[in-house]
């Protein structure tokens, strides 16, 4: 338990986190006015912003301890604690969580106009889960959360979606559920192996048998891959994404997908590292081939939420890629590429959003020649496209080309495949940008479609503000995650040259 | 005080038999029907601690016995609640349908008390008969007449497996010597090489996998939840498979020794009512017969808590039997409630149900997500403590079955609460459940949640519970 930081100044921040929005989803069931739902959620997630400000404050980034720790036995009889806690790897995506949901609450303001109470509950439940999600280390409460979060998203595809919305949120919820089931197994198979623990920390860098690690990675990758979506198991993410609303299709692309990377940073290395050395290679294929695949079908796309989503594909890709070459440029180069994911395209999906409320239309054809008209929209949509392809001074081009520079030592090869990708996003995003702006001889008359108004200039702001802070400074979000990689990367390749010291010892 | 419950009951049932002599009028019968219900819970929260041997030695009153008598008898008045319409039954015979649920409830009372093959086999038998007669007193109107051969095939399948059960019996008596069941067991413990006292065990447990409706002994159920109505179902799918578990426990837990070729078999039929439940839920359109299949999976799952021979597993086994007899009353309260006249309710039927009837949709989504074992429901703790004590004994390869299981079940679980939150009600009818229904629902969905969030207290008290017995 020496990993474990108790931070006195702070005793109880991330559970208020946790319960904030829980707390104001209950109260909100009780309520039957929509306006009063609808500033309830702005209230509440806003204050759960602002609440989560102190913890990048009095974050200690020369540890890569757990901080502000908190730990309550919950079941007893099975040794499952309520034990939460954050390190270099997870503060940014709570950070980011937390932000990024009064954003979501404003986009939401007039595009939900049926069962307003409804969907704020089911968002402040997401948000609840998600950081639950990010802070747990015990292996049963990540699990349940995990689990948990699945019915509010349900609810927001199938309840608020698009016309195919029953096909889209079944899929979600399969497709999830299925994939995690076996990590239940291999949960309880290392509770056992661990003195009957579920303690996170406790279970890592272990000599668990090479056989069982295979097993133990192959569940892990199923939970985690599908949820990533890695290339072959993507096939939910672009029916979710396209029928999600737009709120829902920002917290799926901006939190959802992060946790499946977040899982192989959290589990998957530290728990399974020998397997993760023999099995680094293939997954470093998938990646490459993620990141060609969702390049070349964004390409092909007519429907712009579609192409968006098809981009997400290649750019998860990219973190993957980043976390298994395993070293430091690559690993920090993916955590930073999921925080720029997150903004670039939870903001390119609200601007999709913001033209869908006007034209009620998600065709590229529909949208052509806006720029004329909408000059403010059109100057975010900019910034967030040339963000997407990773356009130097913004905030993707310092994550890929770390991620980039760490394949580049890892394996040239590997780094050289890669490299269209990066060529293909620049080619579907200017392509789509140059549509919408100016479009051709035939654009549909758009002269009486109205500039993006206050509110939606405050919900976008924000993400322009990250694109070029992270952009043009990236040095204190690299300082927070630095030294909780180092351990992770010293950890794991101590782990194998004491390995191998074993196996020559044995052979001498 | 020891045998309050049981006396309640019989002067429950005289005084429903009173009634229905008289010519009451429906409303009033319900009421006394309900009132009465509230006595027996009563009377077995107030027996809840008392223990001592009855019958000479035939009927054991333990905390163990006395627990379970409280669960069936709070089942019951569940069910008494919200199916208080009886909207399925003729009120000719309302006094009469009640005389025969009391009377089926204290068979299954007595069972949870007999610890002697004859007591075991009478109270048995009371209980099933009953409830062989409340099949067919549904009221279709005369139109398809269903009900008749629902009725008949519950009681020739229940018969069946009676004789079976008697068949064993008999051996038991003939290898052993004796009808106490510890020293029947006991001795039969010593003998696992002789194929008789495998045959004879598995003979005498097919009589509560038939209650249970494990596999093999499952073939009634969907024509029976299919043809009875919709309150009898509601009870035959929950209260009866509270006693068969607590036999089950009472046998299996006096199995000493090695009870290897048991084991196999009962892992063998976990794990096929399991993927038969599972896989035939899958096409179903009738709500009623969905849940019967899904009830044949989960009976699958007590089995797995059941296979362990532990305390800690007979414990999660009945953690999981309790919550599962919730989740599911969850699920029949919105049928009884949905159905205008007692007919039979189709997935469709429940379309758009979130506009008709915004509590109901809810109990129904919460009902099935936490049947389908999604967390903080009462069903992913019981699934997840069942799977991991399994996994304890090493049993890996039922443990990754069963967790497959559990993706399969999901989908037909998921297809009804589409229909019930994504598809539009089109013509049909708000649904305006009473307040004692509303109620009752908000009661359950509580402690659906409360026991899926904090597990640790009902396990612990489980425990100590199966302690009494070992």
């Amino acid at each position: 338990m020496d990993q474990l930081l108790i931070n006195p100044d702070y005793p109880h921040i991330l559970s208020t986190l946790i319960f904030l929005p829980l707390a104001g989803a209950i109260l909100l069931l009780f309520v039957r006015n929509e306006y009063f739902a609808r500033y309830w959620a702005l209230g509440i997630t806003t204050l759960t912003a602002i609440l989560s400000i102190p913890l990048i404050k009095a974050f200690d980034p020369s540890t890569s301890s757990f901080q502000f720790v908190e730990q309550v036995d919950w079941i007893q009889s099975l040794n499952i604690q309520y034990v939460i806690g954050i390190d270099g790897i997870s503060i940014l995506l709570v950070m980011l969580t937390t932000l990024i949901m009064p954003l979501c609450v404003l986009a939401s303001w007039s595009y939900i106009k049926t069962r307003v109470q409804a969907f704020m509950v089911c968002l402040l439940i997401m948000e609840c889960a998600m950081l639950g999600v990010f802070m747990a280390l015990d292996f049963v409460l990540f699990y349940i959360l995990w689990e948990a979060m699945l019915i509010p998203m349900y609810m927001l595809i199938a309840i608020w979606g698009g016309p195919r919305k029953i096909y889209a949120s079944i899929k979600f919820f399969l497709y999830t559920l299925a994939g995690s089931v076996m990590l239940l197994v291999a949960i309880i198979w290392l509770y056992i192996h661990n003195g009957y623990s579920f303690f996170i920390p406790d279970m890592m860098w272990q000599n668990y048998s090479s056989t069982a690690q295979i097993f133990l990675f192959l569940a892990f990758f199923l939970a985690f891959a599908i949820k990533v979506p890695m290339f072959p198991f993507h096939t939910w993410l672009p029916a979710a994404h396209v029928e999600a609303p737009t709120a829902g299709s920002v917290i799926l692309a901006s939190v959802l997908l992060k946790m499946g990377t977040y899982g192989f940073l959290r589990f998957a290395i530290p728990i399974t590292p020998e397997a993760t050395m023999t099995l680094a290679p293939a997954i470093l294929w998938l990646s490459i081939a993620g990141i060609i695949y969702g390049g070349f079908t964004a390409l092909a796309q007519s429907d712009m939420k579609k192409l968006i989503a098809y981009s997400s594909v290649g750019h998860m890709g990219f973190v993957t890629l980043g976390i298994f070459v395993l070293n430091t440029a690559g690993v920090e180069g993916a955590i930073l590429q999921m925080i720029n994911h997150g903004i670039t395209t939870g903001a390119l999906f609200l601007c999709i959003g913001m033209i869908y409320e006007r034209t009620h239309s998600r065709e590229l054809r529909d949208a052509t020649g806006v720029g004329k008209h909408m000059p403010i929209y059109v100057t975010f949509l900019t910034f967030f496209s040339l963000s997407s392809f990773g356009f130097p001074a913004t905030n993707s081009f310092v994550g890929e080309f770390l991620i980039l520079a760490g394949t580049f030592k890892h394996n040239i090869w590997l780094a050289l495949a890669a490299i269209p990708g990066a060529v293909l996003a620049a080619a579907y995003m200017l392509r789509m940008l140059q549509k919408i702006i100016w479009g051709g001889t035939d654009n549909p008359d758009q002269s009486w479609i109205k500039d993006l108004n206050l509110r939606e200039i405050v919900t976008l702001a924000p993400f322009l503000f990250f694109v070029f802070w992270i952009g043009l400074g990236a040095e204190p979000f690299i300082n927070i995650i630095h030294v909780s990689v180092e351990n992770l990367l010293n950890n794991y390749h101590g782990f194998h040259s004491q390995v191998a010291a074993v196996t020559e010892l044995i052979i001498q | 005080m020891q045998f309050l419950p049981e006396l309640t009951l019989l002067g429950a049932g005289l005084v429903i038999f009173i009634v229905s002599l008289g010519s009451a009028r429906a409303a009033t019968t319900r009421n006394i029907a309900i009132g009465l219900g509230a006595a027996i819970f009563g009377a077995t929260l107030l027996s809840c601690n008392q223990s001592g041997n009855l019958f000479f030695g035939a009927y054991q009153v333990d905390l163990f016995s006395q627990v379970f008598k409280m669960l069936i008898a709070g089942a019951m008045f569940l069910v008494l609640l919200f199916g208080q319409k009886l909207k399925g039954i003729s009120e000719k015979v309302y006094p009469e349908y009640y005389l025969f649920l009391f009377m089926s409830v204290l068979g299954l009372m007595m069972l949870v008390s007999s610890v002697e093959l004859l007591s075991i086999f009478v109270a048995l038998e009371l209980s099933s008969f009953a409830v062989y007669i409340m099949v067919p007193m549904r009221d279709d109107s005369g139109k398809f007449r269903f009900q008749m051969e629902a009725g008949i095939k519950y009681l020739l399948f229940g018969v069946t497996a009676t004789g079976f059960m008697l068949f064993g019996m008999s051996y038991m008596y003939g290898l052993t010597g004796s009808t106490e069941l510890s020293v029947v067991i006991t001795k039969l413990s010593t003998m696992w090489d002789n194929p008789a006292a495998v045959i004879s065990m598995m003979m005498v447990l097919s009589g509560f996998f038939y209650k249970l409706a494990i596999f093999p002994f499952h073939f009634w159920v969907p024509d029976v939840y299919e043809g009875a109505s919709n309150e009898t179902t509601a009870f035959i799918a929950s209260v009866p498979k509270l006693a068969a578990v607590a036999m089950l426990i009472r046998l299996v837990s006096l199995i000493s020794g090695d009870g290897q070729v048991i084991l196999n078999i009962l892992m063998v039929c976990a794990v096929a009512s399991m993927f038969y439940g599972n896989l035939s839920a899958l096409v179903q359109t009738d709500i009623k017969r969905m849940l019967g299949f899904s009830g044949i999976a989960h009976a699958g799952f007590v089995l797995l808590g059941i296979l362990t021979f532990q305390i800690t597993g007979y414990a999660n086994a009945m953690y999981y039997i309790i919550g599962y007899v919730l989740m599911n009353l969850a699920c029949f309260l919105v049928i009884c409630t949905v159905s205008e006249k007692g007919e039979n309710v189709m997935i469709e039927d429940l379309s758009g149900l979130h506009k008709r009837s915004p509590i109901m949709a809810f109990t129904l989504a919460v009902g099935l997500f936490a049947l389908a074992g999604i967390p903080p429901f009462v069903g992913f703790m019981g699934k997840f403590m069942l799977l991991a004590g399994a996994l304890r004994e090493g049993y890996m390869l039922i443990v990754i079955l069963a967790a497959i299981n559990t993706a399969i079940a999901i989908y037909y679980y998921l297809s009804v609460i589409r229909v019930t939150y994504c598809s539009d009600p089109e013509e049909r009818a708000l649904v305006s459940p009473s307040m004692l229904t509303s109620a009752t629902s908000v009661v359950l969905l509580a402690v659906i949640l409360f026991m899926g969030i904090s597990p640790q207290r009902f396990v612990d008290y489980a425990s100590t519970v199966v302690q009494t017995i070992m």
